[in-house]
C-alpha cells in the first residue's frame, strides 16, 4: 500500500513536471509585462497527422522567435505569447468544435490552424458566426473569400496557372497534350477547371483527365488512358494526394511513362517533404510549383532552414506549407502592434497592406485577405530537392479565379464597405 | 491483337492483386466461416515485413543478397502473418465461433489495435515482439513427444516463452542499433523500392509489360496452385475440408477440430501476408494499407460463392477485366463507330471513380440473380 502510493506520488510530481516544461515556450518570463494566449489548431492524430504536425512545429518555433525578440508591444506593454496546442484528428467536425472551444472557453485573439480544405469549410461557419479570425496556412483552389478567414497560402493563380504556362510554353515538352490526374475531391477538379479553360485559351489541348478516388491505388486504368492518349509523350498536371502519389510514380515508371522517354508530370501537391517519402529517383526530372522551396538561395530561406533544422533535427526539412505559417504569425504580431490591442475587427484592419520580408521574398496582405505572392517552377533532381528554373515577379491573389467559368469577373475586397465578399469587377 | 493483348494482361493484372488479397480471405471466411475484418491489417504487417526486410537487408553482412531481399520477405511475410494469425484464433476468434455479428467487432478492434501498433511502436522492436512470438508458439511444439506428454510440460513451455521473451528483446534491440530508421516509432508511410531487377519493362510479344506486374502474377498463381495442392493433394488439406464439411462429424471420426481450425485460420493469415509482399510494390505502406483493400476482398469472395476457391479466382479475373474495360474506356477503341448515345455512356463511366460504381452496380444486380455467388456450395451444410 505504501509502496503503491509513492509510486503515484511519484508519478504526480513526473506528470507536473512535464505539463511544466510543455507549458515553457521558451525565453525569459521575467521580462514580460503580460502575457496573450494564442490558439494552434491542427490534426496530431489521423491520416493529416504526418504533415499537419510540421506546421505545429514551424508555428511553434515563429512564436518562440517572437518572445525571444522581446514578445508582442502592444500600448506600450510587452507580452509574451503563449499557445494552446489542440487536435483537430483529420476529422472536419472536430476542428469546427476545437475552434468553438478555442474561441468561447479559452477567449484566443487568433487561432492559427487547418490544412484541408474540408477542415476550412468545417470551421468557416464557427469563425463567422462567432466574429473571430482564423488563420489559414495552406495552398487551395480559392472561390472563397472570408472576412474571417486570413489565406497566406497561395490561390490557383499564385501556383498553377504560372506553372500550366510554363509547361505549355517553355518546358521540353511544350506545345504537347495535356493529361489531368487526381484524387478525388474538391481541390483537384476545381484546380483542374482552371487549368482546362487555361490551356484553351493557350490554343493547347487537354486530351484526358481521371480521378481516383481517396484511398485506392490501382493507377492501371489511369496508365493505359494516358498511353492510348499521349503515345509519343506529353505533359501531365498531378493534383493526386498523399500516397496515392507513391503508387502513381511507382507505376508509371514501370510502364515506361518517364521524363526520358518525354512524358513530364507538373506536380501541385509535392514539396520536400513528400519528395522524401516517395524517393526522389521516381521523381527525378518532374516538376513543381510553389511560392517557397528550400532550394532558394537568399539569406532569409537559408535562415528559416537552419533555425527549423536547429529547433526539430537535422534531418527535417521545410516545405512550402510550412513557409506560410511561419509567414502568418509574423504577420499577425506586426498586425496587432500596428493596431495597437488584440481586439479582432482592429486587428483586421490593420493587417491589409502589412508587409514582411518572408523566407519567399517580400509579400504583403491584399484587400481581399490573401497574399501577393513569387511562384517558382523547379525541377525535382536527384537529391530530393529543387533546381529553381522560374521565378515570377511577385503576383496578386485572386480569391475569385478569374478563368473558372463560375467565379470570371468578380472579386473580393473587405476594406470597402460595398465590395465584400464578392463583387463584379 | 496487341489491344487485346494489353488488355487482357491489364485485367490480370489488377485481377491477380484482388485475387491474391483476398485468397487468404477465401480461406477464412469462406472455408471458416469467420468475417475477420482484421485481414487487411495482417497485411499490413506483411507488407510492413517486406520494409523491415528491406532494410535489413541493407545492412552491410547482407548486402551482397541485396537483390534476393524481395523472395526472402514472401517467406518471412507468411510467417509473420500466420502467426500473428494463429495468436489471433488463440486468443480471441475461437471464443466466438458460431457468433458472427461478435466476431465481426471483436475483429475490427483487433485491426484497430494492429494499425495503432505500427503507428506508435518502433518496428525493430515491433519485429523483436514478433520473434519472440514465432519461437514461443513453435518451440513448445517442436520438443520431442517424451518431454511433451510428460508431468512437467507446463515448465518446459513457460521456459520456452521466457527464452522467446529474451530472443525477442535481444533481436529488437540490436536491430534498433543497427538500422536507425527502424528505431523511432512513425506514422509516416514508408516505401518499399523493388530492386533493380524488377523494375522496368520486359517485352512480350512486341508488347510492353512491367515487371512489378508481372511479379504480382507470379506471386499470384504460386499461391494458388500451392494452396490448391494442399487442400486437394495433403492429408491436413483432407482434414479441413472434412470439418468445412461436416464439423461434428469430423469431431466424431477423431479430427482434432481444434488443431484443424488453427491450421486453417494460419494459412489465410500467411496468405493475407503474401498479399502484403505483392501490395508493397504498387504503394507505398502505411499503417491504413489494408483498409483500402478489405471491402474488395469481402466483394470478390462474395461473388464468387463462398467456399469456393475456384469461385474467387473466376470473381477476381472477372472484375479485374471489367475494370479495365470500363475504366480505361476499351470498348470504344474496340469498337470505335458506335453510336452517339451508347458511346457518351461509355465515356461518361470511363474514369476511375465512375468504373468502380459501374462495378459495384452490376456486382449488386448480378448477387440479385444469384445471391449465393457464382459456385454456390451444395451440400448437407448449407442447409443448417
Amino acid at each position: 500500500m505504501r509502496i503503491s502510493r509513492r509510486i503515484l506520488a511519484g508519478l504526480a510530481t513526473a506528470s507536473l513536471a512535464v505539463t511544466a516544461t510543455s507549458c515553457g515556450g521558451g525565453g525569459t518570463s521575467g521580462s514580460f509585462d503580460d502575457t496573450v494566449t494564442v490558439g494552434i489548431l491542427h490534426s496530431l492524430s489521423g491520416t493529416m497527422a504526418i504533415s499537419e504536425s510540421t506546421l505545429v512545429d514551424t508555428e511553434k518555433m515563429a512564436i518562440e522567435e517572437i518572445n525571444a525578440a522581446g514578445g508582442v508591444k502592444v500600448g506600450g506593454k510587452s507580452y509574451k505569447i503563449e499557445y494552446i496546442v489542440e487536435d483537430g484528428a483529420s476529422d472536419w467536425p472536430t476542428f469546427a468544435e476545437k475552434s468553438k472551444k478555442l474561441i468561447d472557453q479559452d477567449g484566443v485573439p487568433v487561432v492559427f490552424g487547418g490544412w484541408t480544405s474540408a477542415s476550412r469549410k468545417a470551421m468557416l461557419p464557427v469563425y463567422e458566426s462567432k466574429d473571430a479570425f482564423l488563420y489559414y496556412p495552406i495552398q487551395y483552389e480559392a472561390q472563397e473569400c472570408s472576412n474571417n478567414i486570413f489565406y497566406t497560402g497561395a490561390t490557383p493563380n499564385q501556383q498553377s496557372e504560372p506553372a500550366t504556362d510554363f509547361m505549355y510554353k517553355r518546358s521540353p515538352a511544350a506545345g504537347g497534350d495535356f493529361f489531368l490526374v487526381g484524387s478525388d475531391y474538391v481541390f483537384p477538379r476545381t484546380s483542374n477547371t482552371i487549368t482546362k479553360a487555361q490551356v484553351k485559351q493557350l490554343g493547347g489541348k487537354v486530351v484526358g483527365e481521371d480521378y481516383l478516388p481517396l484511398g485506392n491505388t490501382e493507377v492501371a486504368p489511369i496508365i493505359s488512358k494516358i498511353k492510348k492518349a499521349l503515345p509519343e509523350g506529353g505533359i501531365i498536371i498531378n493534383t493526386l494526394n498523399g500516397d496515392q502519389n507513391v503508387a502513381f510514380f511507382k507505376q508509371i515508371q514501370d510502364a515506361g511513362i518517364t521524363p526520358s522517354s518525354g512524358y513530364y508530370v507538373m506536380n501541385y501537391s509535392i514539396a520536400e517533404e513528400e519528395i522524401s517519402t516517395i524517393g526522389p529517383e521516381f521523381l527525378e526530372g518532374h516538376y513543381g510549383a510553389w511560392n517557397y522551396m528550400m532550394s532558394i538561395d537568399t539569406p532569409a530561406s537559408k535562415k528559416f532552414a537552419k533555425s527549423f533544422k536547429k529547433r526539430w533535427g537535422a534531418d527535417r526539412v521545410v516545405a512550402d506549407p510550412q513557409e506560410s505559417a511561419y509567414n502568418m504569425v509574423y504577420l499577425w504580431k506586426q498586425a496587432v502592434e500596428d493596431a495597437g490591442t488584440f481586439d479582432d475587427n482592429a486587428v483586421r484592419e490593420a493587417l491589409v497592406g502589412q508587409k514582411f520580408d518572408a523566407p519567399q521574398g517580400p509579400v504583403e496582405v491584399m484587400p481581399n485577405h490573401h497574399l501577393s505572392q513569387t511562384v517558382r517552377i523547379g525541377e525535382i533532381n536527384a537529391e530530393g530537392g529543387f533546381t529553381i528554373l522560374e521565378e515570377t515577379g511577385v503576383v496578386l491573389p485572386q480569391a475569385w479565379n478569374q478563368k473558372h467559368p463560375s467565379s470570371k469577373g468578380f472579386a473580393c475586397d473587405w476594406t470597402d464597405p460595398s465590395k465584400g465578399e464578392k463583387y463584379k469587377l | 491483337m496487341e489491344l487485346l493483348l494489353d488488355s487482357l494482361f491489364n485485367g490480370i493484372a489488377i485481377g491477380s492483386v484482388l485475387l491474391v488479397a483476398a485468397l487468404g480471405l477465401a480461406i477464412v471466411f469462406g472455408l471458416m466461416g469467420v468475417i475477420n475484418l482484421a485481414h487487411g491489417e495482417l497485411m499490413m504487417l506483411g507488407a510492413y515485413t517486406t520494409y523491415v526486410t528491406q532494410l535489413i537487408f541493407k545492412l552491410p553482412i547482407l548486402k551482397p543478397f541485396y537483390n534476393s531481399y524481395i523472395i526472402v520477405s514472401i517467406f518471412l511475410a507468411f510467417i509473420v502473418s500466420g502467426v500473428v494469425g494463429i495468436l489471433l484464433e488463440k486468443t480471441i476468434i475461437r471464443k466466438l465461433y458460431g457468433s458472427p455479428l461478435e466476431t465481426l467487432l471483436a475483429t475490427w478492434g483487433v485491426s484497430l489495435i494492429l494499425q495503432q501498433f505500427v503507428r506508435s511502436v518502433p518496428l525493430a522492436y515491433g519485429t523483436g515482439l514478433v520473434i519472440s512470438l514465432i519461437i514461443g508458439l513453435f518451440l513448445p511444439a517442436s520438443f520431442p513427444s517424451k518431454i511433451k506428454e510428460s508431468i512437467n510440460f507446463k515448465y518446459f513451455k513457460f521456459s520456452s516463452w521466457i527464452f522467446a521473451a529474451l530472443t525477442g528483446v535481444l533481436t529488437g534491440s540490436l536491430i534498433s542499433s543497427s538500422v536507425s530508421k527502424l528505431s523511432r516509432a512513425s506514422a509516416r508511410n514508408v516505401d518499399v523500392t523493388a530492386p533493380s531487377w524488377m523494375r522496368g519493362q520486359v517485352e512480350i510479344i512486341g508488347t510492353a509489360f512491367p515487371k512489378t506486374r508481372l511479379m504480382i502474377i507470379i506471386i499470384t498463381l504460386i499461391s494458388v496452385i500451392a494452396i490448391t495442392l494442399f487442400l486437394n493433394q495433403s492429408a491436413w488439406g483432407m482434414r479441413i475440408r472434412a470439418v468445412t464439411q461436416n464439423r461434428q462429424m469430423s469431431d466424431c471420426l477423431g479430427i482434432s477440430t481444434e488443431k484443424v481450425d488453427i491450421i486453417t485460420f494460419g494459412i489465410g493469415s500467411g496468405l493475407a501476408g503474401v498479399a502484403g509482399v505483392a501490395v508493397s510494390l504498387l504503394g507505398s505502406v502505411g499503417p491504413n494499407v489494408g483498409g483500402n483493400y478489405i471491402v474488395g476482398c469481402f466483394m470478390v469472395v462474395v461473388l464468387g460463392g463462398v467456399g469456393n476457391l475456384l469461385g474467387t479466382v473466376l470473381a477476381s479475373f472477372g472484375i479485374g477485366i471489367m475494370t479495365d474495360l470500363i475504366g480505361a474506356g476499351r470498348l470504344l477503341s474496340i469498337w470505335p463507330d458506335m453510336p452517339l448515345p451508347l458511346s457518351n455512356t461509355i465515356n461518361f463511366f470511363a474514369t476511375t471513380s465512375m468504373a468502380r460504381v459501374m462495378i459495384f452496380a452490376l456486382i449488386v444486380i448480378f448477387l440479385q440473380f444469384k445471391p449465393t455467388g457464382l459456385f454456390p456450395q451444395k451440400g448437407r451444410m448449407v442447409e443448417n
